[in-house]
């Protein structure tokens, strides 16, 4: 049967179960969007192509599928590229597909032309020019692959015109076989056994979960092995959820903004054991301070990670899912007194965490302090499957503070690249993959209007996200430090110029909300969940108030700011 | 820091050398030379990259090279038994006085004149780095009009192959 390359896409998008597609039209994709008129797939039409990409991202974040973007060539491509930079920091999989201008005119500074291979190509996974409609098909299935295996990540996919437009005997492809690429899935079985020996001679152990935990679907491992093995467990930004917040030995989040209790336990341990996490600097402040008592267990299937910045005494490759169910099967065998070995540590650990839990100085004349909304958004949350996006900055570490969670891929945040503009299409895609559930984005007044145009793309498609601004009236991240390091000298800081985010609500077509007094908060809450409309919320909060503790950028545990 | 001779089979493809390049500049990581060409199989390309730095970057070199969809195999060759050779072409200035000398260096260096003009011979010497650079030096009094030089290749000894699985 002879297809154009436009319907082999979409035939190729169908193979690999895809039911849900963001983009925006433009010139060189017009064929590939006249087959999409009337193919079986879930089109969602954004405002920006930044927001596609970042759909994409939510829609991956919250399903554990491959999200898939598609935009035009030229400026519809590079608008993608904060989108992709965001997926590939946070490993996130998904396939971008790029118009390109026709096969012929490449190189010709052709109308709407970029060199979007080049552009992406240190903030991809991999990439992709299709040169000839015959090679589509099993372009699309190599990419989804790729995208998907080992450490996941983003995938670029540039289409030329003509290759959109001839016409091919179309071939069902098969099995993806590359000679080059064979991640390694499955973990030595030695080095597991070397690791939970390591683990069983340890005074005072500390996992240490990064986000690779929730890529991998293995937080019920996780949380076997920490009731067998009673060791705490402390997570990053990106692996909140992965543990619930209530488990008796989590420890709450580590690094720069992380409690009290993950970061001298990170410092006091003999055996950090570390799953799927990357030594991030937010994590590790001063380096040569860092992790300077202990031996560190590094399971990661991403052998680059192990090693890159702090060296690894016992190396796991592998995936977790299948590292985690080798180490949790040897505790079958295994006659170790796990509760009588760390019940001294167990303890030392728990006043750690009674002596300093996150907290914050609570409201006098009712002005609202935004660590209070966050707590009431996830009280008046209970029972609605939340998933919560945010934003980047202070609001994004309220969130990551306050925020209780009980499962994992319920908090999408760009944690790497740390990406302003991130939450509120972040949000629509979690949302278009579960309509029915409450999904709300934790933002800032800044962060907001970085990607506010989306609200569009939310009122046309019934996403009815909720989005909570902790609107401060000023860049709060950029103002604490420069109140902290700067000495207040508050540089171009500051947004007080508005705009008025209810009425921009209103004009966008959805519902605007606001609270100025704290009594408000939990009505204009309440209210913004029950109404099956997208919400703005303007939570007019204390614009004076910083995010502690904090570890200062290059610091240790012992230069901490407690509240 | 050593120096490293890395060779590097990859997909014959287009865009990989750009691939391996962006990851060296990406990442901070110095390239003193670079070599690619097609190998025995044309589908595959084999590079060889010079670069300098501590064992742990080296080794993080290596990871990452392999983490490179189209990369097939990477050897750091310096840890072989091996082989390294470059080449080099030579405009030296060859007036009346200079010729018979220029001869002469040419032979000692098993080099060969590829070229001449009435005010050039172009001398070709193939070897390793110190050769090379002896030869250079023994010819820079002549006058060097104009060189260039390839980045090294390098092969192991023996049975050792690079090849894919």
């Amino acid at each position: 049967m002879k297809l154009s390359g436009s319907r082999i896409l979409i035939e190729s998008l169908k193979a690999e179960g895809v039911d849900t597609i963001f983009g925006l039209p433009g010139g060189v994709v017009l064929p590939l969007y006249d087959a999409l008129y009337d193919a079986d797939i879930k089109h969602i039409l954004v405002r920006h192509e930044q927001g596609a990409a970042h759909m994409a991202d939510g829609y991956s974040r919250a399903t554990g599928r491959c999200g898939v973007a598609l935009v035009t060539s030229g400026p519809g491509a590079t608008n993608t590229v904060t989108g992709i930079a965001t997926a590939y920091m946070d490993s996130i999989p998904m396939v971008v597909f790029t118009g390109q201008v026709n096969s012929n005119l490449i190189g010709n500074d052709a109308f709407q032309e970029a060199d979007i291979i080049g552009m992406t190509r240190p903030c991809t996974k991999h990439s992709y020019l299709v040169r000839d409609t015959r090679e589509l098909a099993q372009t699309v299935k190599e990419a989804f692959y790729i995208a998907m295996s080992g450490k996941p990540g983003p995938v670029v996919v540039d289409l030329p015109r003509d290759v959109l437009v001839k016409e091919v005997e179309y071939v069902v492809p098969g099995k993806v076989l590359l000679r080059s690429y064979h991640p390694t899935v499955e973990g030595h079985m030695a080095q597991v056994k070397k690791a939970f020996e390591r683990i069983k001679e340890a005074k005072r152990p500390v996992l240490y979960v990064g986000g690779g935990m929730i890529l991998a679907n293995a937080s019920a491992e996780l949380l076997k092995f920490v009731d067998a093995s009673k060791i705490p467990v402390t997570t990053t930004l990106m692996a909140l959820g992965s543990v619930p917040t209530s488990n008796p030995f989590f420890l709450g989040m580590l690094g720069m903004h992380g409690t009290y209790a993950a970061n001298m336990a990170m410092h006091e341990t003999d055996l950090m054991i570390a799953f799927g996490a990357r030594f991030d600097d937010r994590v590790t402040g001063r380096l040569d301070a860092f992790a300077q008592n202990c031996d560190i267990i590094h399971v990661d299937v991403d052998p680059t990670s192990i090693s890159k910045n702090v060296t690894a005494h016992i190396p796991v490759v592998g995936d977790l899912l299948d590292v985690m169910k080798k180490l949790n099967g040897l505790f079958g065998g295994d006659k170790t007194d796990w509760d009588g070995k760390h019940r001294e540590w167990n303890k030392t650990v728990d006043e750690w965490k009674s002596l300093y839990p996150y907290r914050y100085e609570k409201s006098d004349a009712g002005v609202i302090k935004p660590q209070y909304v966050v707590e009431q958004i996830c009280k008046l949350a209970i029972g609605r499957e939340a998933i919560y996006t945010t934003e980047v900055g202070q609001a994004q570490m309220w969130a990551a503070q306050f925020l209780t969670l009980d499962a994992p891929r319920t908090f999408l945040t760009s944690g790497g690249l740390g990406t302003m503009g991130y939450g509120l299409p972040a949000a629509i895609g979690a949302q278009a993959a579960y309509p029915d559930r409450l999904v709300v984005d934790i933002a800032g007044d800044g962060s907001i209007q970085m990607n506010i145009q989306e609200l569009a793309t939310a009122v046309q498609y019934g996403l009815n996200v909720k989005v909570a601004i902790l609107n401060n009236g000023c860049l709060g991240m950029v103002r604490q430090w420069q109140e902290l390091f700067f000495k207040k000298r508050y540089s171009h800081s500051d947004l007080r110029s508005g705009p008025d985010f209810v009425k921009l609500a209103d004009a966008y077509g959805a519902v605007g909300l606001r609270a100025t007094k704290e009594s408000e908060v939990r009505d204009v809450l309440k209210e913004a969940f029950d109404v099956k409309r997208p919400v703005v919320m303007d939570f007019v909060v204390e614009r004076e108030e910083k995010v502690f503790p904090m570890v200062p950028g290059g610091g240790t545990v012992k230069d901490i700011i407690l509240l | 820091m050593r120096r490293h001779t890395i060779s590097i089979l990859v997909e014959n493809r287009f865009g990989v050398l750009s691939r391996v390049s962006g990851l060296f500049s990406g990442r901070g990581y110095n390239i003193e030379s670079l070599t690619v060409a097609e190998t025995n199989d044309p589908q595959i390309s084999r590079m060889t990259i010079v670069t300098r730095g501590e064992e742990r970057v080296i080794e993080q070199i290596d990871k990452q090279l392999n983490k490179l969809i189209d990369v097939i195999k990477v050897m750091d060759v310096t840890s072989e038994d091996h082989v390294e050779r470059e080449l080099v072409l030579v405009k030296i200035n060859a007036e009346e006085k200079n010729r018979e000398e220029i001869l002469r260096m040419a032979e000692i260096f098993r080099g060969k004149v590829v070229d001449v003009s009435p005010k050039s011979y172009t001398v070709e010497i193939t070897g390793s780095e110190s050769k090379i650079q002896g030869f250079l030096e023994m010819v820079r009094p002549l006058g060097i009009q104009e060189m260039s030089r390839g980045g090294k290749v390098a092969i192991s000894r023996g049975a050792k192959l690079l090849a894919p699985k």
